[in-house]
């Protein structure tokens, strides 16, 4: 009797749990479904290039700090317009008339003809720009990637075509130099130059990209370490606690990441999707 | 027989207790694309309930990320925290609600919260302390463009930041440093209350 008793009961407070949940849901549909849910949409198939990672010395920092990278996934190429193009498509919440404003700001994917049309004359083949950090996460949620981080994506960026790491090599830092000179490189096609060391495509040659963590990035306030004290405030203060003085072109990523923030969206910083494995070698 | 009504009762509270998380308020229709009420991350505050930001919707937030194990600029950010408090007018304070966010999730589980808070004598329904996990916890941080770094096991390295947000959610003013004006903070947080009467 009291078994029934207590069924009885336990049914009475699931059934009006139920409904009191449901009224609920009508009520903030909208915001419901804004970003619990994403979508993921057929993505073309980007290679994802396996990098075994390992030890190596951040451009911020001292000699002595050593910052092992463990093995991980990361697209061969950056994110194309085509790709999120698909995205928007499968989650118009990210699309640029319905987007909530919290996650970007007014500039974002500013130079498309619509909410589901690429900008006038682009190619579906280059990287998509105008992307906020909260888009780019989002994008990489829905296909169950991530992005890299900043220690991983400055892993990869060690590389030149032949070295894992040529930071000391004169002709690395020229070449990446070299390639700041040229105008509007973000319109051209993804993998159209040569793959570095690890079979990555377009570290340099057409945009900045965002990573997971790029607001770890600190060049003032309270840094135990003390390095970075305020330099942020002086001209070029900050490369005195560089380690790698030569790396002219790392300056200015960790610049543009204390620089920037997660809602910006800029005409040439777009991004490439990571992901962790499980192998290791 | 004693059992079964005990168990009886204890199913109902469970229950009862789950309900009650469903029934939070809905939130408006309107919702500003701005508003922090947008996010969808789930935290829990200091008596172990878990919420997510539209449910501090009504009240004036005055919000500052920290870790409680924080022993350079945290403990002078908790101590503007509390100046501020007993600043806002007493007439005020109850539509006001002081959010202390977490940056280190791991150790700041809700019973650490909750010894924290008590320390600090910061007990008052006002107090609402949050952490969550290392994702909603990065998300967040990056609403308020703060910057922050675990620099080892047990220290962070963080922009030191005091967010004003209106009851709508929406952010009012941010004040930077740990030189935070606090008279500024306090005049914000009262003209806020006012406007949303």
């Amino acid at each position: 009797m009291y078994r029934l008793l207590t069924f009885c009961l336990i049914m009475f407070f699931v059934f009006s749990c139920t409904k009191s949940a449901e009224n609920i849901e009508t009520n903030s549909e909208n915001v419901h479904a804004h970003n619990t849910e994403i979508n993921s949409f057929s993505s073309t198939d980007v290679k994802m290039v396996y990098i075994k990672g390992g030890l190596y010395k951040p451009f911020y920092g001292s000699d002595t700090i050593l910052v092992d990278v463990k093995p991980f996934l990361i697209d061969e190429r950056p994110v194309t317009n085509a790709e999120f193009l698909a995205f928007v498509k499968a989650n118009p919440q990210w699309q640029r008339s319905s987007v909530k404003k919290i996650f970007v700001d007014a500039a974002y994917l500013k130079d498309w003809k619509s909410d589901t049309e690429l900008p006038l004359n682009a190619d579906p083949e280059a990287p998509v720009c105008f992307v906020s950090w909260f888009a780019a996460k989002a994008f990489a949620k829905s296909i169950g990637k991530r992005l890299p981080t900043l220690d991983e994506w400055e892993f990869v960026a060690m590389a030149d075509t032949d070295t894992p790491n040529a930071r000391n090599k004169p002709s690395y830092s020229d070449a990446i130099l070299d390639l700041y000179l040229e105008k509007d490189r973000q319109y051209k096609k993804v993998k159209q130059s040569k793959p570095n060391y690890w079979g990555v495509y377009n570290v340099f040659d057409l945009i900045w990209e965002w990573t997971d963590d790029f607001n770890s990035a600190l060049t003032t306030g309270d840094s135990r370490a003390g390095e970075y004290d305020d330099k942020g405030l002086f001209c070029a203060g900050g490369a005195t606690s560089a380690t790698d003085v030569l790396n002219y072109a790392a300056y200015m990523r960790y610049s543009m990441r204390t620089a920037i923030k997660a809602n910006y969206t800029i005409a040439n910083l777009g991004f490439r999707c990571a992901k962790d494995t499980l192998i290791t070698n | 027989m004693k059992k079964y009504l005990l168990l009886i009762f204890s199913v109902a509270l469970l229950i009862i207790t789950s309900c009650t998380e469903n029934k939070q308020q809905p939130v408006e229709q309107n919702m500003s694309g701005n508003s922090i009420f947008n996010l969808s991350t789930v935290w829990h505050n200091q008596n172990g309930d878990s919420l997510q930001f539209k449910n501090l919707q009504g009240k004036t937030l005055v919000v500052v990320m920290i870790y409680t194990s924080c022993k350079s600029a945290c403990p002078i950010l908790v101590a503007k925290m509390k100046t501020i408090e007993s600043k806002i007018s007493r007439k005020d304070i109850e539509k006001v609600s002081l959010v202390l966010v977490s940056i280190d999730p791991e150790t700041d589980t809700p019973e650490h919260l909750k010894e924290f808070a008590k320390t600090n004598k910061m007990e008052e329904p006002q107090w609402i302390f949050l952490s969550s996990n290392e994702e909603a916890t990065q998300e967040f941080a990056n609403v308020l463009s703060m910057k922050y770094k675990k620099i080892s096991p047990i220290d962070f390295s963080h922009s030191n930041i005091i967010t004003i947000f209106n009851p709508k959610g929406v952010m009012v003013s941010q004040e930077e440093g740990l030189e935070i004006n606090v008279d500024n903070v306090v005049n914000t947080v009262s003209k806020t209350v006012k406007e949303f009467k």
